[in-house]
């Protein structure tokens, strides 16, 4: 096992002319719990876009499990293990919900996760199974896509903003579930506008400010000050 | 009495004409490709399973053996090799690629086969008939009908019950989140297409059964399909089964009244549907 599970060597990232990240430099250890903070725009979901392979890089810039990978697609990337929770829920509206989740599983990864642990986790789920998936609220919509992602027994998995436009009670329980996922070794990134429920589950920090790592360190050790000026890039 | 065999003769050759909009209508609803050459590949079904018949000297139907998985080869290569490139925001380059696709077929089969009309000969069944309470039903045509029944319901079966179906809706729905998934894009179409030109190579044989081809009769099968899935709703496979249905008796009765109106009767029956119900009598809601 190499002692990083994902690092990032001189990401660049472009949208046609736009340069949307610079050179970013990121080691992740085999289970820990990354977040990624930085304001709108900082290139935060490019940043995950980029590693889920929806974006494609030089194969160098990304090596995950000792493998280069930045030139795969999204599909081989996900072969791998690592599973994205893309911002907004992206559910499929015309599968059910119980086939949201059955999509997931389309790698036939082997692994903990199955339908009966993911009902399990988030019960509601399993009384709305055949509903579509349209028809659930947005925090179940979240749960749905948490699963799908967690079917694919990722070994790395990456939450874009999972409390975007939710209730602050469902980002709450939806927090709560968060160690019962992660406790099994996997690996997590969690991308979050909301600073303090980032640190509150994460032991290491990335800030991003404007395509480039501002700020890193222990969740412990960083002070407020220093993720204001990382976060604003001005004196607090 | 006259009437009500025009309308049962109908009702059968709308199964041929669901047989022909089956594909279009899948290809269209995982992929949104408006694919032109497929009254062509019809015909080109049509000539392999004549050339099979020759050849092996066995009956057009397990023809069928031979003809459907090499229509659905054709299929993957044609969208991966092809297709896929086309595929973009912007729905004009499929439309083009088909269109010449659809005038190399024609010429590549004038060029083999000649502009001589052909005909597969499938024996007695071509006569036979049953009687079904008091009319005199073909053999061949009821056998039509069932198999289009027979074969929207498999399709129907794997679109909501198989993997392949959900990768099909997925990746209709979002293709980039259905990469992330595991889904390949490239091989989910090609998929498809195949399903589709398997279906192609039924109505093909079907086609070349029941009447005489030769390579310039694709387009005609493209308009029948096109109407049949319009009429029947985009999306809806069923539909497009009542679609066929609804063209064939159009067809039927307008050729009852005068021999001239077959054609006719069926595009203005189209045309009304079309003015009354823009999105066709049993459209899929749209999410």
């Amino acid at each position: 096992m190499p002692d990083h599970v994902l690092s990032l060597r001189q990401l660049d990232a472009h949208y046609g002319d736009f340069q949307a990240l610079f050179g970013i430099d990121m080691q992740i250890a085999a289970g820990e719990v990354v977040a990624i903070i930085g304001a709108n725009g900082a290139g935060k979901t490019t940043l995950l876009r980029s590693i889920a392979g929806l974006l494609q890089n030089k194969a160098t810039q990304v090596t995950y499990q000792g493998k280069s990978i930045g030139a795969l697609r999204a599909d081989q990337v996900a072969g791998k293990g690592i599973a994205l929770v893309p911002e907004g829920r992206q559910l499929f509206p015309s599968l059910s919900v119980a086939e949201n989740l059955m999509i997931g599983a389309q790698t036939g990864r082997a692994g903990p996760w199955s339908l009966k642990k993911v009902y399990a986790l988030f019960p509601i789920l399993q009384e709305r199974k055949d509903q579509a998936s349209t028809t659930l609220s947005g925090g179940q919509q979240q749960m749905v896509a948490i699963g799908r992602a967690l079917m694919a027994n990722p070994d790395l998995i990456l939450f874009d903003e999972i409390s975007l436009g939710l209730a602050p009670v469902i980002i709450k329980s939806i927090y709560d579930a968060l160690p019962d996922i992660v406790g099994g070794g996997m690996t997590a990134m969690i991308v979050e506008q909301d600073i303090s429920k980032a640190l509150s589950v994460s032991s290491r920090v990335y800030c991003l400010q404007e395509g480039r790592v501002s700020l890193s360190g222990g969740t412990n050790s960083v002070s407020r000050d220093d993720i204001t000026r990382a976060y604003f890039g001005v004196e607090a | 009495m006259d009437w009500i065999v025009a309308i049962v003769q109908g009702t059968l050759l709308g199964g041929l004409y669901a047989l022909f909009a089956a594909g279009l209508s899948l290809i269209f609803g995982v992929m949104r490709l408006v694919n032109i050459a497929h009254g062509d590949l019809i015909v080109l079904a049509a000539y392999m399973g004549l050339s099979t018949t020759v050849m092996l000297g066995v009956h057009p139907f397990m023809a069928l053996l031979i003809v459907m998985p090499a229509m659905a080869g054709i299929g993957y290569v044609l969208q991966r090799g092809i297709l896929n490139r086309t595929l973009g925001d912007d729905i004009l380059p499929p439309l083009l690629v088909t269109f010449g696709l659809s005038v190399i077929l024609q010429n590549a089969l004038l060029e083999a086969y000649s502009a001589d009309p052909q005909k597969m000969n499938a024996g007695a069944i071509e006569t036979a008939s049953v009687p079904v309470g008091g009319l005199t039903l073909g053999v061949l045509p009821l056998l039509t009908f069932a198999i289009a029944i027979a074969v929207i319901a498999g399709l129907q079966f794997i679109f909501y019950r198989t993997s392949l179906g959900r990768a099909f809706r997925a990746t209709s729905d979002n293709s980039d989140i259905a990469q992330l998934m595991g889904l390949n894009k490239a091989h989910v179409f090609g998929m498809a297409m195949a399903l589709a030109l398997a279906v192609t190579a039924i109505a093909g044989i079907l086609l070349g059964v029941r009447t005489s081809f030769d390579p310039s009769v694709g387009g005609a099968r493209l308009i029948f399909g096109f109407e049949a899935v319009i009429i029947g709703g985009l999306g809806n496979l069923w539909g497009t089964l009542a679609g066929g249905v609804i063209l064939g008796v159009a067809q039927t009765i307008g050729a009852k009244v005068d021999p001239g109106w077959q054609l006719l009767a069926g595009h203005i029956a189209f045309l009304v549907v079309l003015a009354v119900r823009p999105h066709g009598l049993f459209p899929r809601v749209a999410h």
